[in-house]
């Protein structure tokens, strides 16, 4: 019990430090951003069950010679309210701490996906009432404002995807097709699921750097993803032209011209750091395509997310 | 709302309903709609804060509570917003640019062969 509390300990703060790091340094990802994507999610899981799973195996030492006879019989000693014999302060607070650990991080994915849903659906209502569809697309609602803006607003039922007078003004269309194909790729794969996921993460662990790197790499392969399924629909060059107008678009102009409906606000927008750069990137990877990860490199990949998800339970299952 | 917003003064019920009939209604050939209906309509927009009731007189007069333009501002506010949390829940084509970066991106442009016409 106590080597697999160890074990378990020793893999989540692999997770937790030097994995993520790794791999939000290297290059590989921008070409084959799908199994990326699938890889930061286990390193995300698997880090946070070795956590729980290491104060869990650690606190139930004295309860059991392995953890499902440990949970049986803790579950008999707080029905009698006694403690086995050899119980030290220790054993109980790291109990205490992963049910604390395991609940927060529960609660807050609950509300954190509550939360964004509410936003969602307020927002599609608002955006029902003040837009217009799109000439032969009844997924596509137009919006009178003159920023370039597009944006998709997932939900169960309809999904739609919305984009500006101004950003149909800005670009001819076939870039419009491909924002519209980028767009329809986000709401088509469910990105939304995956960025509400990490950014609970973040906001359930605000101190903990790694879940800031992890969101901000998360959301750039979200965009890389669907800029892939765009290229399906419009050469790169268009894809990449699009991005690059919407981007500079703001450049030359005042605030107030860009803000002309929240000037006031304007300036908060402008000044707000971001700290990691999301759109450059996608543009130079479609000016220079990064090469993709060979057929067994990917599959490796792969493997080794899928072994990073069942490594924990086969820890817990020896103890 | 479109019509209490074109209108842009307070209507009672049964004028809002005559003006919903004239254009569409007829052409569609629908079940004429009953000033009962447009009233629900209006009681539940007055809950949602969408439009205010003038209760001075009878019939009670109702106006749009904000004009078109405010709520679009406002739409584009939660869109473009500085709170972070809500434009992280809306991904937009292209997030928040720093300056710099879009001075990246005019380069960047400039670069592209397709993009000279």
């Amino acid at each position: 019990m106590l080597t697999t509390a160890l074990a378990l300990g020793v893999l989540a703060v692999l997770l937790a430090w030097p994995v993520p790091v790794l791999l939000a340094r290297s290059a590989w990802p921008a070409g084959s951003p799908g199994v990326a994507l699938v890889l930061w999610q286990s390193i995300a899981l698997a880090g946070g069950l070795a956590m729980i799973g290491a104060l869990l195996v650690y606190g139930l030492i004295p309860f059991g010679a392995n953890p499902v006879a440990g949970i049986r019989s803790l579950a008999d000693h707080l029905a009698t309210g006694s403690v086995p014999a050899g119980t030290s302060l220790d054993h109980v607070l790291a109990l205490c701490g992963a049910l604390l650990l395991g609940g927060h991080l529960v609660l807050n994915l609950a509300v954190t996906f509550v939360h964004a849903e509410r936003q969602q659906r307020r927002h599609l209502n608002l955006v029902r009432l003040l837009s217009e569809p799109l000439e032969g697309r009844p997924g596509t609602r137009v919006i009178d404002h003159a920023s370039p803006v597009a944006y998709c607003l997932p939900s169960v039922t309809h999904s739609a995807t919305v984009l500006s007078r101004g950003l149909l003004s800005l670009l001819d269309p076939p870039q419009v097709r491909a924002v519209v194909a980028h767009e329809e790729a986000h709401l088509a794969q469910r990105h939304h699921l995956v960025l509400v996921a990490f950014k609970s993460w973040h906001s359930a662990l605000p101190w903990f750097p790694i879940a800031n790197r992890a969101e901000n790499a998360v959301a750039l392969l979200v965009e890389m993803l669907a800029d892939d399924q765009a290229r399906l629909a419009v050469d790169d060059h268009t894809l990449a032209t699009a991005i690059a107008l919407v981007g500079s678009a703001g450049l030359g102009r005042s605030p107030e011209a860009r803000f002309s409906a929240g000037a006031a606000d304007a300036a908060a927008f402008v000044s707000r750091d971001r700290p990691v750069d999301l759109v450059t990137p996608r543009v130079r990877r479609l000016l220079t395509p990064p090469p993709r990860l060979t057929a067994a490199a990917s599959v490796a990949v792969l493997g080794s997310a899928a072994a990073l998800l069942v490594l924990p339970a086969v820890l817990l299952a020896q103890a | 709302m479109d019509v209490l917003w074109d209108s842009g003064e307070s209507l009672p019920a049964n004028e809002l309903r005559d003006r919903l009939l004239t254009p569409a209604a007829s052409a569609a050939n629908r079940k004429p709609l009953a000033t009962t209906t447009v009233l629900t309509v209006l009681s539940r927009l007055e809950t949602k804060g969408f439009v205010v009731r003038d209760r001075g007189i009878r019939p009670h007069r109702y106006r749009a509570m904000t004009t078109r333009a405010e709520h679009t501002a406002g739409l584009m506010h939660e869109v473009l917003g500085s709170a972070p949390d809500r434009q992280d829940a809306l991904a937009r084509f292209i997030g928040n640019v720093s300056p710099q970066e879009a001075e990246t991106l005019r380069r960047l442009l400039e670069t592209i062969p397709l993009h000279r016409e």
